[in-house]
C-alpha cells in the first residue's frame, strides 16, 4: 500500500505504523459523571465497517507525523489522507 | 451410512455405487429453534455438540458462501495447548482432548496427526517463560517437555543453531500437539450434525435480525426470513460487519493473516516448529508441501488477500530459522480474516439482546478451538450457562478489567 502523505507525497505504508480507528482521537473527558463508561467505549469497542475506514497511521520512518487515512478494508484502496492534527482542529481541538 | 474399513472393501466389490452426498442440501423452513450463523468448523461443531451431546433438534446452520469456504479452509491446520494463562489453557486443553476423539466420535477420517509442536527458545529469558508455561500446562493437565539444545538437534538438525543474533538454546515440546486434515474438520462436522437432523442451509446469507423488544426473533436472509428461539453467531473473521446489523459494537478488530505452501517435498520435518525470536511457524502437510506463516498484516481488513511487505518478513523469519527453506519454492499463499479481539482471546457468551448469542474473537488461533469452541457454545445455547472451561471468555471482562492477554500488549489488536 501507498500512503499519499499530505506533506511528503508517496510513500510506502511500511514506513508507517498502525494504531487503528480514527476515532481514538477523541479522547472521553475523564471528570465527566460516566467517564467510566465512556472509557470502556473508546479503549475496547470498534465499529469495525466492512468498506469505509477512517484509520491511524503514525509515519514512524519519516516525519514522526499522524495521518487520518480512509482507506477500504475491502479492497485496501486508499481515497484519502488527512494530518491528525487537521482532522482534531477542525473538531474543535486547539492542538 | 457410516464409513469403515468394510464399506470401503464393499464398495469396491460392487463398483462404489452405494456412496451417497455426505450431507443433503436442504430448503430451509420458516421456523427453528436453533439457527447458528456460519458454516464453518465452529458454526458446524456447535450443531453437531447441540444435536448429539445436548440433545436438541430443530437446528439449522446458514452458510453465505460453502460450509468450510472460510477460515477453517484458510488457517495453518495446527493443534496444541500450550498456553499459560488460567482463562485459557483449561479451554484449549479440553479442545485438544477432544480432537484426539475425534475421529471416532464423527466417523470421518479428518488425518488428526499428533506429531508434535516444537516451540524454539533463543535466551536465558525466554528459557524461564517457557519453563513457567510448561508448568502452568502441566498444571492444567496438557503435556509439555522442556528440550535442550541436543535434543531440539536431534529432532531438526536443519535449523540454524548458531545464528549470531538468535543461537536456537532449547525448546518446549508438547507432543500431544500436531495438525489435522481442515477440510475434513468442517466437512465431518457437517456429515455428522446432518445425518443427527441438522439442516445445513448453504448459500443463504443473513442480512439482518429481526428484534422485538430487545429480543431476537429471527434472521432476515437472502432465501427468506427464518424465524428461530435461539440465534448462536459463528462467523469469527466477519463478526463485527455481521453483528453491526443488530447494532452491536464489539471488542474486535478484522485483520488479514497470510499463510503461505511450498512445492511438494520429501519428508522433512515431523512436526509444527515455530520460531521464538520472530514470528513464524511451519510443518509439513501430508502431501509434501511446507505449510507456514507468521504475522498478520497489522491493519483493518475483510480483504482475504495481505500485501507483499508481510510475506517479505515471514519469509525474512523462515530463512533466519532454516535456511535450506529458501530452497523450496512457494507455490500458493492466500489470506484470511481474523476477528482479533482486545486481548488477544475469544468470547464466547451471551449479547445484550436476549436469543442472540456469539461466538468469536478468535484472533488466528481459532482452528485449534474449533471442537472445544463447538462443544462450549453449544452449552451455552442449551444451557443458557458458559461450559466450566469457557468461563473467562466473557464480552463483560473487557468492562472490569478482567483481561486474558497472553501477550501482555494491551488493548491493541494489531499485536496480540
Amino acid at each position: 500500500m501507498i500512503i499519499n502523505h499530505p506533506l511528503l507525497g508517496p510513500r510506502d505504508a511500511q514506513e508507517f505504523t498502525y494504531l487503528g480507528d480514527a476515532s481514538l482521537i477523541d479522547r472521553p473527558d475523564w471528570s465527566a459523571e460516566d467517564a467510566n463508561e465512556q472509557y470502556y467505549g473508546y479503549a475496547y469497542l470498534r465499529d469495525n465497517p466492512a468498506g469505509l475506514h477512517r484509520e491511524l497511521w503514525f509515519h514512524e520512518q519519516g516525519d514522526r507525523s499522524w495521518l487520518v487515512v480512509t482507506r477500504n478494508t475491502l479492497t485496501h484502496e486508499i481515497t484519502r489522507v488527512e494530518l491528525a492534527s487537521d482532522v482534531a482542529r477542525l473538531a474543535g481541538r486547539s492542538r | 451410512m457410516r464409513y469403515s474399513g468394510f464399506r470401503i472393501i464393499k464398495e469396491a466389490l460392487t463398483g462404489n455405487r452405494g456412496w451417497q452426498p455426505a450431507w443433503r442440501n436442504p430448503e430451509p423452513k420458516p421456523h427453528y429453534d436453533f439457527v447458528i450463523i456460519g458454516g464453518g468448523g465452529h458454526g458446524l461443531a456447535t450443531a453437531y455438540y447441540l444435536a448429539r451431546e445436548f440433545g436438541k433438534s430443530r437446528i439449522a446452520v446458514l452458510e453465505k458462501g460453502w460450509i468450510g469456504g472460510g477460515n477453517v479452509g484458510r488457517n495453518t491446520t495446527i493443534i496444541r495447548s500450550n498456553y499459560l494463562l488460567d482463562g485459557n489453557e483449561p479451554f484449549y486443553e479440553f479442545s485438544l482432548k477432544l480432537w484426539e476423539g475425534l475421529e471416532q466420535d464423527i466417523n470421518y477420517n479428518a488425518m488428526v496427526s499428533q506429531r508434535g509442536v516444537l516451540n524454539l527458545m533463543h535466551s536465558d529469558a525466554q528459557r524461564d517463560a517457557y519453563t513457567r508455561r510448561g508448568n502452568a500446562m502441566h498444571l492444567n493437565g496438557a503435556d509439555a517437555q522442556l528440550l535442550d539444545v541436543a535434543q531440539v538437534r536431534e529432532m531438526a538438525p536443519f535449523l540454524n543453531f548458531d545464528n549470531a543474533r538468535f543461537p536456537i538454546k532449547g525448546g518446549l515440546l508438547q507432543r500431544r500437539g500436531g495438525t489435522v486434515r481442515h477440510d475434513a474438520v468442517a466437512w465431518g462436522y457437517a456429515r455428522g450434525a446432518d445425518t443427527r437432523g441438522v439442516d445445513i442451509i448453504q448459500n443463504c446469507e443473513v442480512t439482518g435480525f429481526r428484534l422485538v423488544n430487545g429480543k431476537v426473533q429471527g434472521v432476515e436472509t437472502t432465501r427468506g426470513y427464518i424465524g428461530a428461539k435461539k440465534i448462536g453467531c459463528a462467523v469469527a473473521g466477519s463478526s463485527g460487519a455481521l453483528m453491526a446489523k443488530a447494532d452491536q459494537r464489539l471488542p474486535i478488530e478484522s485483520h488479514v493473516l497470510q499463510a503461505f505452501v511450498t512445492e511438494g517435498l520429501k519428508p522433512t520435518i515431523k512436526g509444527v516448529i515455530t520460531f521464538g525470536a520472530g514470528h513464524f511457524y511451519v510443518s509439513q502437510s501430508d502431501k509434501g508441501g511446507l505449510v507456514f506463516g507468521g504475522d498478520i498484516d497489522g491493519y483493518n481488513s475483510y480483504a482475504q488477500r495481505g500485501n507483499l511487505p508481510t510475506v517479505e518478513d515471514v519469509c525474512e523469519s523462515g530463512m533466519a530459522l532454516m535456511p535450506m527453506i529458501g530452497r523450496a519454492r512457494l507455490l500458493r499463499m492466500w489470506g484470511g480474516i481474523m476477528d482479533m479481539s482486545m486481548d488477544g482471546s475469544p468470547i464466547i457468551d451471551k449479547t445484550d439482546i436476549e436469543g442472540l448469542y456469539f461466538n468469536g474473537g478468535w484472533c488466528y488461533g481459532g482452528f485449534k478451538a474449533t471442537p472445544a469452541s463447538g462443544w462450549c457454545f453449544a452449552h451455552l445455547l442449551a444451557t443458557d450457562t458458559p461450559h466450566e472451561t469457557a468461563t473467562a471468555y466473557r464480552f463483560d471482562r473487557f468492562r472490569k478489567g478482567l483481561m486474558i492477554d497472553e501477550k501482555g500488549v494491551g488493548a491493541q489488536p494489531n499485536l496480540h
